[in-house]
C-alpha cells in the first residue's frame, strides 16, 4: 500500500512546479496551464486525505474545484484570445497595463 | 438726581462713535459733525448739571452708581461702578469742556480732509474711554478706560495711515504705552493679592485703617503704578512716543496729547494718593522723574524747529511739573496745574493748528515769521496761551506753576532740589515759548506765498498724505480766501480759540493763594479728596513772605527767559545761530534730543529684532517648528517612494511576493512548531 505521504510529496512537487512555471514563464497560455497544474496538485491532496480518513467530503471538494477550474478555463481562454486579438502578443512582460 | 444719568456721560459719546463709525461714511459732513458735536455736548451739559448739584451746600461729596457684578470669582467681585467726587468732577469738566471746544474746532480744521467721519468717530470713541477712565470706581475699570484711550490715541495718531511716519508713530505710541501698561497690570495683580479687591474705596479704606502700613509691598505697588503713569503721561523713561505722536491731526494733539489723555497718569497718581502717601520712596521717585522730565524736555524744546514738536516737548515738560507736584505730596497743586495746562496747552495747539492751516500745512518755524498782521485773531489767542504757559501773572499758568514751586520748596531737602530744577525749567519754558512766538509772528516773512496757490482745498494741512480728492463742502464760507494764500481761520475755529484764550487768562484765578489775597478755591474744593493723606499740605501755615519771594524769583527767571528769546529771535536774529555755532557738539546733542531715540533703538529695538529674527524667526520658527513639519512630510513621502516600488503593476512580481509569503508562512508553520513547541 502506497503511504499517504507519497501522494502528498507528489502533490507538493506538482504544486511547486506549477508555482515555478507561473513565476518564470512568459507565455500567457503556459502560465494558465501552470495554474491548472497547481489546482490539480491541491486536488490530489484532497483525494489523498479523503482516502486516509475514510471520508467522502474531500472527494466532493475535488468535484467543486474541477467545476470552478472548468469555468475559469473557459473565461480565461476567452480573455487570452481577446488579448491576443488586440495586442498580437501573449508575452506577459508586454501586457503590464496595470501600471498606470 | 444726576447720578441716575451718570452712566449716560460715557455712553452718549459711545453712541456717537457707533453711529459715525458704522454708517457715518454715507452721511453728509454736516450730519457727521452734528452727531459728533451733539454726543459731546450732552455729556458736557450733564457734567455741568452734576457740578451745580455737587457744589450746592449739603450736597454729598461722593456720588456712586454700582451695576450688577461684572466679574465674580471666589474672593473677588468687581462691579461696573462709577463714582464722582470732586477730583473726578474737575477731570470731567476738563474732558467734556475742552473736548467739546476741540470738537467744534475740528469741524473747521478737518473740513477738507478725507475720512471726516472716521475722524469724528475716533474722537467720540476717545471721549467714551476717557470718561470711563475718570469715572471708574475700580482699578480694573480705570484700566479699561486707560487701554481704550491708548487705542483711540493709536487710531488718531495714525489717522493719515497712508503715510509711513504717521503709521509708525501710532505704533510707537502704542508700544511705549504697552510697557507702562505692563507695570499697571502687575500693580493690579499685587493689589488683588494684598487686598482681595480692586475697588478704590475698599483698597484705600484698608490702607487708611491700618496706619502702621508703610513701604514694603505698598512701595512695590506704587512703583509699578508709576511705571504705568510714565507710559501714559509721557515721562522718563517712556516719554519718546509723545513728540512722534504729533503726526496726528492737530486737534488730536490738542485733545489727547496735551489736555486729557496724557494727564491720566497724573490723575491716577492723585487718585491713589492714599497709597503713595505711605511710600515716601515711591513719592521721591515720582518727584525725581517729574523734575528730570521737566528739565530734559524743556531743553530739547528750546532747539526744535517744528512748531508742534516744540509744543509736544513743552507738554512733556509740563507733565513733568505735575508729576513733580504729586511727588512732593502737593496733589492739589498737580491737579490745579493739570486744569490750567489743559486750557492753555489746548489753546496753544489749536492756535498752532490755525497757523498751520493758514500756511497750508507748513510746520517749520524757520519758514514762518511776521504772521502777526496776517492772522491777527490767531496771534492774539496764541499770545494768551504763551503768556499763560510762561507764567506771567495774572495768566492761569502763573498761579498753578507757582503753587507747585512753592509746595516743592516747602517739602524738605529733596523738595528744594526739585524746586531749583522747576525754577530753571520755568525760565527755559519762558524762553522756548517766546522763541516760538517771535519766530512765528514777528520778524521778516519766510513763508512762500506760492506754496498754497495750488492744491489748497485738497487735504493739505498737517501733511495729510497722498489723497487729494476734493470734496465739495456746502458750508465752505472761507473758500474764497484760499486763493489769497495766508488767511485767517474761519469763525468755527477761532471761536473755540477765543473761549480757551479767556479760560487761559482767568482759569488760574480759582487757585490764587491766600498770600496773594485770594481764596484758593480749588484747594478747598479738593480738600475732601486729598485731606485723608498723611502729608498735610503746608498752605495752612503759609508764610506770606515766602510765597511772594518765591513768586518774585520765578517771575525773574521767566523775565530772563523772555529777554533772551527777545534778543535772540527779535532784536538780533543772527545771534542765536552764532551761539549755536560756538558749541556745535552741545547744540547737535540737544537738537537730536540727546540721541535718546537712537539709544533706545540700539539698546532695545535692535537686539530685540535680532533676537526675534535669528532666534525666534530663524531657529525656533524656521528650524524647529517649520523644520519638524518638513521632516514629517519628507519621512512620509520617502517611505511612500520606497513602498511604491512594490506596486510595480507587474502581475508576476505580485505572484512572486505572494509565493514568497506563502513559503514564509509554510516555513513558520513547519519549523516554528519545532522551535516553539506548545
Amino acid at each position: 500500500m502506497v503511504p499517504t505521504s507519497a501522494y502528498l510529496i507528489l502533490a507538493a512537487v506538482l504544486f511547486s512546479i506549477g508555482v515555478a512555471a507561473f513565476l518564470i514563464k512568459r507565455n500567457l497560455i503556459t502560465i494558465f496551464m501552470s495554474i491548472e497544474l497547481m489546482l490539480n496538485a491541491v486536488n490530489l491532496t484532497f483525494v489523498a486525505f479523503a482516502h486516509m480518513w475514510p471520508q467522502v467530503s474531500g472527494q466532493i471538494f475535488v468535484f467543486f474545484v474541477m467545476v470552478v477550474a472548468a469555468a475559469e478555463a473557459a473565461v480565461g481562454l476567452a480573455i487570452i484570445i481577446a488579448i491576443f486579438r488586440t495586442r498580437e502578443t501573449l508575452n506577459v512582460d508586454s501586457i503590464d497595463l496595470m501600471k498606470s | 438726581m444726576p447720578s441716575d444719568y451718570l452712566w449716560l456721560i460715557p455712553l452718549v459719546p459711545f453712541a456717537g462713535f457707533l453711529i459715525n463709525g458704522t454708517i457715518g461714511r454715507r452721511f453728509p459732513r454736516a450730519l457727521v459733525s452734528a452727531v459728533a458735536l451733539l454726543c459731546t455736548a450732552i455729556p458736557a451739559i450733564l457734567v455741568a448739571w452734576l457740578w451745580i448739584t455737587m457744589k450746592a451746600p449739603g450736597a454729598p461729596e461722593i456720588l456712586q452708581i454700582v451695576s450688577q457684578p461684572w466679574i465674580q470669582i471666589t474672593g473677588l467681585t468687581i462691579n461696573f461702578a462709577f463714582t464722582v467726587d470732586h477730583l473726578t468732577l474737575i477731570m470731567l469738566g476738563v474732558v467734556t469742556g475742552v473736548g467739546f471746544l476741540i470738537h467744534i474746532y475740528s469741524v473747521g480744521y478737518m473740513a477738507h480732509e478725507e475720512g471726516y467721519w472716521r475722524f469724528f468717530a475716533y474722537l467720540n470713541l476717545f471721549m467714551f474711554f476717557m470718561l470711563v477712565l475718570v469715572l471708574a470706581d475700580s482699578f480694573l475699570l480705570l484700566f479699561v478706560g486707560w487701554e481704550g484711550v491708548g487705542l483711540a490715541s493709536y487710531l488718531l495718531v495714525g489717522f493719515y495711515f497712508q503715510k509711513d511716519s504717521a503709521a509708525n508713530a501710532g505704533k510707537k505710541a502704542f508700544l511705549f504705552n504697552r510697557v507702562g501698561d505692563f507695570g499697571f497690570l502687575l500693580a493690579m495683580f499685587l493689589i488683588v493679592r494684598e487686598f482681595g479687591s480692586l475697588d478704590f474705596s475698599h483698597v484705600f479704606n484698608a490702607i487708611s485703617v491700618n496706619p502702621e502700613w508703610h513701604g514694603g509691598v505698598l512701595t512695590a505697588i506704587a512703583l509699578l503704578l508709576v511705571l504705568g503713569a510714565t507710559g501714559k503721561s509721557a515721562q522718563i523713561p517712556l516719554y519718546v512716543w509723545l513728540p512722534d505722536a504729533m503726526e496726528g491731526p492737530t486737534p488730536v494733539s490738542a485733545l489727547i496729547h496735551a489736555a486729557t489723555m496724557v494727564t491720566a497718569g497724573i490723575y491716577m497718581v492723585a487718585r491713589c494718593h492714599t497709597l503713595f502717601d505711605r511710600s515716601p520712596y515711591a513719592l521721591a521717585v515720582v518727584a525725581i522723574i517729574g523734575a528730570a522730565t521737566a528739565i530734559l524736555a524743556a531743553s530739547i524744546g528750546m532747539v526744535q524747529h517744528d512748531i508742534k514738536r516744540v509744543l509736544a516737548y513743552s507738554t512733556v515738560s509740563q507733565l513733568g511739573y505735575m508729576f513733580l507736584a504729586c511727588g512732593v505730596g502737593a496733589y492739589t497743586a498737580g491737579i490745579f496745574h493739570l486744569l490750567t495746562h489743559a486750557f492753555f496747552k489746548a489753546l496753544l495747539f489749536l492756535s498752532a493748528g490755525s497757523v498751520i492751516h493758514a500756511l497750508s500745512g507748513e510746520q517749520d518755524m524757520r519758514k514762518m515769521g511776521g504772521l502777526r498782521k496776517r492772522i491777527p485773531i490767531t496771534f492774539w489767542t496764541m499770545t494768551m496761551g504763551v503768556f499763560a504757559i510762561s507764567g506771567i501773572p495774572p495768566w492761569a499758568g502763573f498761579f498753578s506753576k507757582d503753587e507747585i514751586l512753592y509746595q516743592a520748596f516747602a517739602a524738605g531737602s529733596l523738595g528744594k532740589f526739585v524746586w531749583l530744577i522747576g525754577l530753571v525749567t520755568a525760565g527755559m519754558t519762558s524762553f522756548y515759548m517766546f522763541r516760538l512766538w517771535f519766530k512765528t509772528f514777528f520778524g521778516p516773512e519766510h513763508f512762500d506765498e506760492q506754496v498754497d496757490l495750488h492744491d489748497h482745498g485738497a487735504a493739505v494741512h498737517a501733511h495729510s498724505g497722498g489723497h487729494a480728492v476734493m470734496v465739495a463742502d456746502p458750508e465752505e464760507d472761507h473758500a474764497p480766501h484760499h486763493a489769497h494764500g495766508v488767511h485767517e481761520s474761519p469763525a468755527i475755529m477761532t471761536l473755540p480759540l477765543a473761549i480757551l484764550a479767556l479760560l487761559s487768562v482767568i482759569g488760574g484765578w480759582v487757585g490764587v493763594p491766600a498770600a496773594m489775597f485770594g481764596h484758593n478755591e480749588i484747594e478747598h474744593f479738593l480738600e475732601p479728596v486729598f485731606s485723608t493723606g498723611a502729608t498735610e499740605a503746608v498752605t495752612a501755615s503759609a508764610n506770606q513772605g515766602l510765597v511772594l519771594g518765591l513768586a518774585a524769583a520765578s517771575l525773574l527767571v521767566v523775565a530772563l527767559g523772555f529777554y533772551i528769546a527777545y534778543v535772540f529771535y527779535y532784536k538780533k536774529p543772527r545771534s542765536a545761530a552764532a551761539l549755536a555755532a560756538k558749541a556745535p557738539a552741545l547744540y547737535r546733542l540737544v537738537e537730536n534730543k540727546f540721541y535718546i531715540d537712537q539709544i533706545y533703538t540700539a539698546v532695545i529695538v535692535t537686539p530685540l529684532l535680532m533676537f526675534t529674527r535669528l532666534i525666534l524667526g530663524g531657529l525656533i520658527d524656521g528650524g524647529i517648528i517649520s523644520g519638524s513639519g518638513v521632516a514629517a512630510g519628507a519621512t512620509a513621502s520617502g517611505l511612500g517612494a520606497l513602498v511604491r516600488k512594490v506596486q510595480s503593476g507587474n502581475i508576476r512580481s505580485y505572484a512572486g511576493w505572494l509565493a514568497l509569503g506563502a513559503a514564509a508562512v509554510l516555513v513558520v508553520m513547519v519549523f516554528g512548531r519545532a522551535i516553539w513547541p506548545h
